[in-house]
């Protein structure tokens, strides 16, 4: 059975490019940057490299990009910098539905005394910015605001957000893991001053992020030690897969407009022929400012997980925001905060797509979901008063 | 993943029994569409034997609430209702070759139902709902049913407690009164405070000091990802640096006032704590 993978916001698959890229800094090429042989010396040229491409997809300057272990950890980082280089200010802003990289760390600068207000969002997840910005005050020190939602794809106005909190002399942060490689974003027009995004939701490997911060940024490392980085954040390098990343950035930057275009005609496909096929089902999140790739969507009645185990049975890979699936008891906070019914919330599934998806495969997935439904909820005990999936 | 066994998954994708029975003689309804499963059983009762003739069920949940409901009824078929009130909710789950431990609470379900059903057979009250006060408002179970399933299946522990009733997974709130509970469940005795001694020598208050931020301090810093060093003991005045995620840590003066109320608290009133610069 071939693996059909539509979980592209959990991680995606290496680019066979990126991959070929890399083998040689995995195989031969094994020398610390740092050293002061040529043999290991010669990578710090490759690494600048990597950083001239990753800058590139910015639209930054190379000297703002700071090599990472992941996207939790830029996103932990720039949090740490900004309360630790004002420390006059404790006040973080915050939105109910940011990645627990985020969200977590909040929490945690709470319990070591910091006030953290987290804006709430609409039931299409849209963020209340009236809200936001009339929280902000002469205390807040940072508001981190993600660009777009991991679960349902919905955008943030982030660039009218940074100029408001630009003028407000706010410090801003935004998680740009679900949108880097998947939409435009340009350091030169958008004022954020920091900004996280993750290899592997853009084909390249896991374990290597990037942490923009903009010129003239206060900063303080995280990540304590050597000199790497500019003393911003010590570790060795992750050689080739910083040399990965450098190739995937270059390869997103080539296929971003085209490949965003044809994402969205297989979202929407998908979408309009189960809503369809299926009746009590939903789209959750604002359709009109959403990422290309992503569609949440709620069949009421039945619960995620089972859902999920069925479609495995087809190869297909998704996820959801059952409480079954999210490793707590608890299902998930983004549809919770947008006030989703909790049947719908139980029910949801998140389909997310990446270049490498075809049309076939989505055919397949719109030919086995309907019955899928329909016999989940022959099981349910609940909304027997309407007619399930009709029959084929 | 959850790491299910092939019976699990076998008797989710083609589960027995699934389905109403009209005219049931007797059904067993439990949780609730918002905790995110439910289970509503079915079955045909031979009224002169009391011998359960059929048995089905409707289940909104998870593979393993699909497939403990299918378990359940295939356990209880053909026994009499006191025969199947045996079943424990360990039966059910043994019957599936075993449940991950955060999914007892299905197992648990099933066992419910069943009781809610020979309930509704026999025309008595449902067991838990008068009975016994709410603890866990987020999955609503009561103490009653804590207490039962603990006795049950001998847990322990507040994490145990959630794996089966969901009690605590949720706000959390609940979970200090769960841990009364158990205590006195178990008649487990609250950790002892250590004392204090009257009149200490330099040396016991020294090693005192020393013991109390090691096991202590330290511990909750480094959850936190920071540390505390012991620099120097001079009569009352302590000094201490702070390592890791405390350093510079805006925080770190109040981390150093929790730490000397901590040893003022455990040593001496009069004990100073300083940064060492
Ligand atoms: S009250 Fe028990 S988890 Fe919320």
């Amino acid at each position: 059975m071939t693996t059909i993978y539509l979980d592209n916001n959990a991680t995606t698959p290496v680019a066979p490019e990126v991959l070929d890229e890399m083998i040689p800094f995995l195989r031969d090429l094994y020398g610390n940057p740092s050293s002061m042989h040529t043999f290991g010396g010669q990578l710090h040229r490759k690494i600048e490299e990597a950083r001239e491409k990753v800058a590139a997809l910015l639209n930054a300057h190379p000297e703002e990009i700071i090599f990472t272990s992941c996207g939790t950890e830029s996103d932990n980082t720039a949090l740490m910098s900004a309360v630790e280089s004002l420390p006059r200010k404790k006040h973080v802003i915050t939105t109910r539905v940011e990645h627990p990289a985020v969200l977590n760390f909040c929490r945690h600068l709470a319990r070591k005394g910091c006030r953290v207000t987290y804006v709430p969002v609409n039931n299409l997840g849209q963020l209340d910015t009236d809200f936001l910005f009339r929280a902000v005050d002469d205390d807040t020190a940072v508001a981190s605001i993600m660009h777009a939602n991991n679960e349902t794809g919905v955008l943030f106005p982030i660039a009218h957000i940074a100029e408001k909190l630009k003028e407000r002399g706010v410090l801003f942060h935004t998680d740009a893991v679900q949108t880097a490689g998947k939409l435009r974003l340009d350091m030169k027009s958008l004022p954020a001053d920091m900004l996280s995004l993750s290899g592997h939701k853009l084909h390249a490997p896991k374990g290597i992020g990037v942490l923009y911060v903009r010129r003239g940024t206060r900063f303080s490392p995280y990540v304590i030690g050597g000199h790497q980085e500019k003393g911003r954040r010590a570790g060795t390098e992750n050689v080739a897969s910083i040399i990965g990343l450098g190739k995937a950035c270059e390869l997103a930057a080539q296929f971003l407009q085209k490949e965003a275009s044809y994402l969205k005609v297989l979202c929407d496909r998908l979408e309009g022929a189960l809503l369809q096929a299926c009746p009590d089902a939903r789209i959750n999140g604002d359709i009109e400012n959403r990422l290309p790739n992503t569609t949440n969507m709620s069949f009421e009645f039945i619960e995620g997980e089972a859902i999920l185990l069925r479609l495995n049975e087809f190869g297909i890979c998704a996820s959801s925001g059952s409480a079954c699936t999210s490793g707590s008891l608890e299902p998930s906070h983004v549809l919770r905060a947008m006030g989703i019914p909790y049947t719908a919330v139980h029910g949801s599934v998140r389909f997310s797509l990446s270049r490498y998806n075809t049309e076939q495969e989505i055919d397949r997935v719109i030919e086995v979901m309907p019955g899928i439904v329909r016999e989940l909820r022959e099981f349910s005990p609940f909304g027997r008063e309407k007619l399930a999936c009709p029959p084929e | 993943m959850w790491e299910y066994t092939d019976k699990v998954k076998e008797t989710f994708l083609k589960p027995k029994n699934v389905g109403e029975i009209p005219n049931a003689d007797a059904v067993g309804e439990v949780g609730s569409i918002i905790c995110g499963d439910a289970l509503k059983l079915f079955l045909k009762i031979d009224k002169e034997t009391g011998k359960i003739l059929d048995a089905k069920f409707q289940t909104f949940g998870c593979a393993s609430a699909i497939a403990s409901s299918s378990a359940l009824t295939e356990m209880v078929k053909g026994k009499t209702l006191d025969e199947a009130l045996e079943i424990s909710n360990q039966d059910i789950a043994d019957f599936l070759g075993g449940l991950p431990d955060q999914k007892m609470h299905c197992s648990v379900m099933g066992r419910e139902a069943l009781e809610a059903a020979v309930a509704n057979f026999r025309g008595e009250p449902l067991p838990q709902k008068d009975e016994g006060k709410q603890v866990c408002k987020c999955f609503d179970v009561s103490e009653e049913k804590i207490r039962k399933v603990a006795v049950e299946n001998h847990l322990t522990t507040v994490e145990e407690i959630t794996n089966f009733t969901k009690a605590g997974g949720g706000c959390g709130e609940c979970v200090p009164q769960i841990e009364l509970i158990l205590r006195d469940l178990w008649s487990l005795k609250p950790p002892e405070k250590p004392t204090t001694p009257k009149r200490l020598t330099n040396l016991h208050r020294i090693a005192l000091i020393q013991e109390i931020i090691e096991s202590e301090i330290r511990p909750g810093l480094q959850a936190d990802n920071g540390d505390v060093e012991l620099i120097d003991i001079e009569g009352n005045k302590v000094t201490l640096a702070l390592r890791g995620m405390c350093t510079g840590c805006m925080m770190s003066d109040i981390t150093l006032k929790g730490i000397q109320q901590k040893l003022r608290e455990m040593v001496g009133g009069d004990i100073v704590v300083e940064a060492y610069q």
